[in-house]
């Protein structure tokens, strides 16, 4: 068993589109280390949230090798990439992405729920106090503020306790503010719970605070 | 563990209510209503005419004969069984007022009737008397009663005379109601009644007349039916005795309102599937919606199955739901309309609650919905979870898995198979089944072609902005322009078929009569009345064809030896008793199409040329047997030839002609048509009348009016179910606008901030409407006119031209209907501001 959380090897992304493919990556090679934290950066446009997407397992690499905790994602199936997320990765959006015909504590309790855990709710209630959210659990998406759904968000993905926390931009859709809260709440979560941590961001002083910072540009690693 | 967690799920979705539901419910509820009520109805005029069958029928049983009244022995055995028996006659005949050259004549039923008539229920008569003072003796004249149509024909008023045959009656009041004129069945004259008794000396009843007699036995209680209409059909099986009892009184009526409601149930399965493409459009705008909250799930682990099961669980509780308010609706409705429907219906009608149409209605819609709606669940599938990183699901045009489109098959099979149970009648099944799906699948290809059509289109347009707007809209929008094609095309093809096929029908009858129909049908022509009749005709220049033949009446009772039922099943030869005829040589005109006919001494063992579409239908072959009953005398002949023989003309047809000698010694009469001028038609009416009261005259003009009365009736019947269809149709169209109300209100915005009037963009949103329906109502047309060509062609059997006048509304409908669908939208969308909606959107 290696200490290496994702191993990459080589990887490409072409996807289509109505003029023909498009190439997104170009032979990624990359490992990171259990525990690590990695920011990756990059103008828009240079494949920083399809890499992530691809080591989520969201998006399937065209070319090379994906490894995610020893497995290789490139090889999987749409459902059993799904079911590999369940409890092994959580991924924070930039848009949120909460589901609004579910409550805060609905939310955070899905993925426990798809994972099997009979104390979903009682686990996804703690967690939610844990964020600061314990007066809106049975508040709807659209009752909250941005910066409040996006802690719901976090605690959604930390909820079952994953090894690697994804996050794509987690503060693009908040102000200053509210940005550097959610931040610190998820350099804490990571910190307490010791999962590999792999953000995408344009905020050099956010990408400062990880262990690596990787940039992107056209598709490759530079 | 998936189904648990995926019912879960789909509570949670579901807490936000019905909102873009309704059209989904509106559609199922809409489609199963019309069915269930459809039901409804024919189970309570079923339950009505069950209920009332005894008086229906005028009695617990009926033993009918034709040609003759039952004889000694077959009277006791029928005063052995009932507790009372009574003695009706009926024939037709004609009502004369007047003498000579101002003398008025008119076709009637005559019914004769005893004492004890009638057994069950009561005779209402205007001015109101028991029917016995009516009838009754006065001055030396018998009293007879009639229906206000035959007496407002006549001008008759109570109190006057007029005559049948050569005895003169005294009309004392008119009929109002009567009590078994069901169970009659069709009639071309209006209703006179009078005392058999007093027939005589009238001249009507002589031998050969056609004439039925028929025995209302009013049997003890709790009679076992079976048991006795066994024993009736052991004992009479060689007399030509037809039984009918109080279960089934009117059997006509009852296989009339079963094959209408069979149709119009079909009728409403059309509406049902256009039920199934606003069902179909809602599911798939609603997952639309869900692609981001299916994203996030699949992100969060959620894999296939529970993602489908979720939406499953939502979309079959909602079908759930719309059944169950189609079906309460489909049963209320016709208990709201009960003293509606009753007052115009010649039966009896029992409206409860009746269970099986209802559920026969929920199984129709439980699995429409499940065929319309598992495609595009299917599809939610495909979402994946990088879907939350770009902008539009990559699946949307995927094709479902194969298990889908096999399980969709399977569902649209068990559909059409349970029509066809349900309904009796896979042949009409068919037809109507397949031309839905015809119709649907020329509507698809259309709205394909539309879209294709459009963006070709848009350079044409350029130099006219509202126009390049809407052929822009029709063709950039695939979805919207499918929808509003699909919905209103089907609705106004089920419309333009039923306009089509009834337009041809009552050309075919009425039309093209002139050229090839006779002026009259004389029947009841006595052998010693032949000549001189004949000679009257032949003498007159007007007239420039009679053809007369000898005519019986028979039942065919066996085929090969084995009760005919059993070979020919419900054929309508078999059922009940026929015409039949003799010839020593076929008419010059008869074609022969299989076997030889006899020679024209033949004498040998009675040899029958039979009418070959008939044959083919029933599967008579040359040399097969078939016994027919004559006046209760068993006759078998061997088919020797097959000829064809065209009813549609109106001419004499007879289904069996045999030779001369096996028919020897039957009492018969002639039936005879006259072809003549118009104008000459009233002189011969006269003379013939004055010379043999006792035959009867048939207008054939007059009895297609009667016969075009009864069709217009089921016209405006399948018009009502095919209203209903179009009423969906129409639903499911402010459907589509209602989807597509944001994207208009975009365009609207955008357009106002590019610089276009209110009035600019209402015209450009008006013209795409009526141009998508001026398409739709265009292909509805070619769709109906194929599907009325068809039924002509292949089911009718008659010749099919375009009905224009209906052709033109269909379309013309089209289009207003899409405008109207699409006014309350696009009004709303010109009336909000530029910069809230387009700030909406960032």
């Amino acid at each position: 068993m290696t200490d290496q959380v994702f191993q990459i090897k080589d990887a490409s992304l072409k996807l289509d589109s109505n003029t023909g493919k498009v190439d997104i990556l170009h032979g990624i090679t990359l490992e990171i280390a259990q525990g690590e934290t990695v920011a990756f950066t990059g103008p828009s446009g240079s494949g920083k949230s399809s890499l992530l997407m691809v080591m989520g397992g969201l998006e399937q690499a065209t070319g090379g090798s994906v490894r995610a905790l020893g497995q290789d994602l490139t090889t999987m199936s749409e459902d059993s990439l799904a079911k590999f997320r369940r409890g092994r990765m959580g991924i924070v959006f930039q848009s949120f992405h909460l589901i609004p015909t579910m409550t805060a504590l609905e939310n955070v309790a899905t993925p426990l729920e798809l994972d099997g855990a009979e104390d979903a709710f009682e686990r996804a209630e703690a967690e939610l106090h844990a964020v600061g959210l314990g007066h809106r659990l049975h508040h709807y998406p659209a009752q909250m503020s941005g910066g409040e759904q996006q802690r719901v968000a976090l605690a959604r993905a930390s909820a079952p306790r994953p090894a690697i926390l994804l996050a794509d931009e987690p503060t693009g859709n908040l102000d200053s503010v509210n940005g550097a809260a959610i931040m610190d709440m998820l350099f804490d979560l990571r910190q307490k719970h010791g999962a590999t941590l792999v953000l995408v961001t344009h905020a050099d002083d956010l990408a400062a605070r990880c262990d690596r910072v990787i940039t992107l540009t056209d598709g490759r690693i530079v | 563990m998936s189904l648990r967690l995926a019912s879960r799920f789909a509570r949670r979705e579901m807490r936000g209510g019905l909102r873009g539901f309704r059209l989904f419910l509106a559609c199922l509820a809409l489609g199963v209503a019309a069915i269930a009520a459809v039901g409804s109805v024919r189970s309570a005029i079923d339950g009505g005419l069950q209920r009332e069958g005894a008086a229906l029928l005028g009695g617990s049983a009926e033993l009918e004969f034709t040609y003759r009244f039952a004889n000694a022995d077959e009277r006791d055995w029928m005063n052995g069984q009932a507790v009372r028996l009574s003695e009706v006659v009926e024939f037709r005949s004609m009502a004369v007022v007047g003498e000579g050259m101002q003398a008025d004549r008119a076709l009637t039923q005559i019914k004769g009737v005893d004492d004890l008539y009638p057994l069950v229920g009561a005779m209402v008569l205007s001015p109101q008397m028991p029917l016995s003072q009516a009838l009754a003796n006065q001055d030396g004249v018998a009293g007879a009663v009639m229906e206000r149509a035959l007496s407002d024909r006549l001008g008759l008023s109570p109190g006057d005379t007029f005559k049948l045959g050569t005895k003169t009656f005294r009309l004392t009041a008119q009929i109002m109601r009567e009590p078994d004129s069901a169970g009659s069945g069709f009639a071309l004259g209006p209703r006179t009644l009078l005392r058999t008794d007093a027939l005589d000396g009238a001249g009507l009843l002589s031998a050969g007349t056609l004439f039925h007699s028929k025995y209302r036995l009013l049997l003890p209680p709790g009679t076992d039916l079976d048991q006795i209409k066994a024993a009736a059909v052991a004992r009479f099986q060689n007399s030509g005795m037809r039984w009918t009892d109080s279960r089934n009184g009117a059997p006509g009526v009852s296989r009339f309102v079963d094959r209408l409601s069979a149709f119009l149930v079909l009728v409403g399965l059309s509406g049902l599937a256009i039920g199934g493409v606003g069902v179909s459009a809602a599911v798939r705008s609603y997952l639309n919606g869900k692609t981001e909250v299916i994203a996030v799930l699949r992100a969060l682990g959620a894999d296939r199955a529970t993602v489908f099961q979720t939406y499953f669980i939502q979309i079959g509780i909602l079908s759930l739901l719309g059944v169950a308010l189609g079906v309460i609706l489909g049963a209320i409705a016709p208990l709201a309309v009960a003293p509606l429907i009753s007052a115009r219906l010649p039966i009896p009608a029992a409206f409860a609650i009746y269970p099986a149409p209802l559920a026969e209605a929920a199984i129709y819609g439980l699995l429409t919905a499940f065929s319309f709606t598992l495609w595009p669940l299917a599809r939610s599938e495909n979402i994946r979870a990088a879907t939350l990183f770009r902008d539009a699901w990559d699946g949307a045009a995927r094709f479902p898995a194969p298990r889908y489109v096999l399980v969709t098959g399977l569902s649209v099979a068990v559909l059409v198979a349970l029509a066809g149970w349900f309904n009796g009648s896979w042949r009409l099944t068919a037809w109507t089944l397949g031309g839905i799906a015809g119709a649907l699948l020329i509507l698809t290809l259309a709205a394909a072609l539309l879209r294709f059509l459009a963006q070709r289109a848009t350079t044409f347009a350029r130099g006219r902005p509202r126009l390049r707007w809407a052929i822009t809209a029709i063709g950039g929008n695939n979805e919207a322009s499918g929808a509003v094609v699909l919905s209103l095309g089907l609705g106004l093809s089920v419309l333009a078929a039923v306009g089509q096929i009834d337009g041809n029908l009552r050309r075919a009858i009425s039309g093209n009569l002139p050229a090839v129909a006779p002026s009259y049908f004389f029947v009841d022509i006595q052998k010693d009345q032949i000549d001189g009749y004949t000679k009257r005709l032949t003498d007159d220049p007007a007239v420039s064809r009679v053809d007369s033949a000898p005519m019986l009446r028979g039942v065919v009772t066996k085929i090969n030896d084995k009760p005919a039922k059993d070979v020919a099943g419900d054929h309508w030869v078999v059922r009940g008793d026929r015409g039949v005829t003799h010839a020593a040589a076929p008419d010059t005109d008869t074609v022969i199409t299989a076997g030889k006919w006899w020679p024209a001494d033949y004498d040998g063992p009675p040899l029958i040329s039979f009418a070959a579409e008939e044959a083919e239908e029933i599967g008579l072959k040359l040399g097969d047997t078939l016994t027919i009953n004559v006046l209760g005398r068993d006759i078998t002949g061997t088919i020797a030839s097959f000829q064809e023989v065209d009813f549609s003309t109106a001419g004499i047809g007879f289904i069996l002609t045999m030779n001369p000698a096996a028919l020897q010694g039957a009492p018969h009469t002639y039936i005879s048509t006259v072809y003549a001028k118009p104008e000459a038609e009233a002189a011969i009416l006269r003379d013939i009348a004055s010379a043999y009261p006792n035959i009867t005259a048939i207008r054939v003009r007059d009895a297609i009016d009667r016969v075009a009365a009864v069709l217009s009736g089921l016209a405006a019947a399948t018009s009502y179910g095919a209203a209903a269809t179009l009423l969906t149709g129409f639903l499911v169209l402010i459907g589509a606008a209602a989807a597509g109300a944001d994207a208009r209100r975009y365009e609207a915005a955008l357009l106002k901030t590019l610089g276009a009037s209110r009035r600019s963009i209402a015209t450009s949103f008006l013209l795409r409407a009526g141009l998508l329906g001026l398409f739709a109502g265009a292909v509805a047309l070619l769709a109906g006119i194929l599907g009325g060509w068809a039924v002509s062609r292949f089911v009718m059997e008659t010749r099919f031209e375009v009905v224009w006048p209906s052709a033109l509304l269909i379309v013309l409908g089209g289009a207003t209907a899409s405008v109207l669908a699409s006014l309350g939208f696009a009004l709303n969308a010109l009336n909000v501001r530029p910069a809230g909606v387009l700030r909406a959107r960032e």
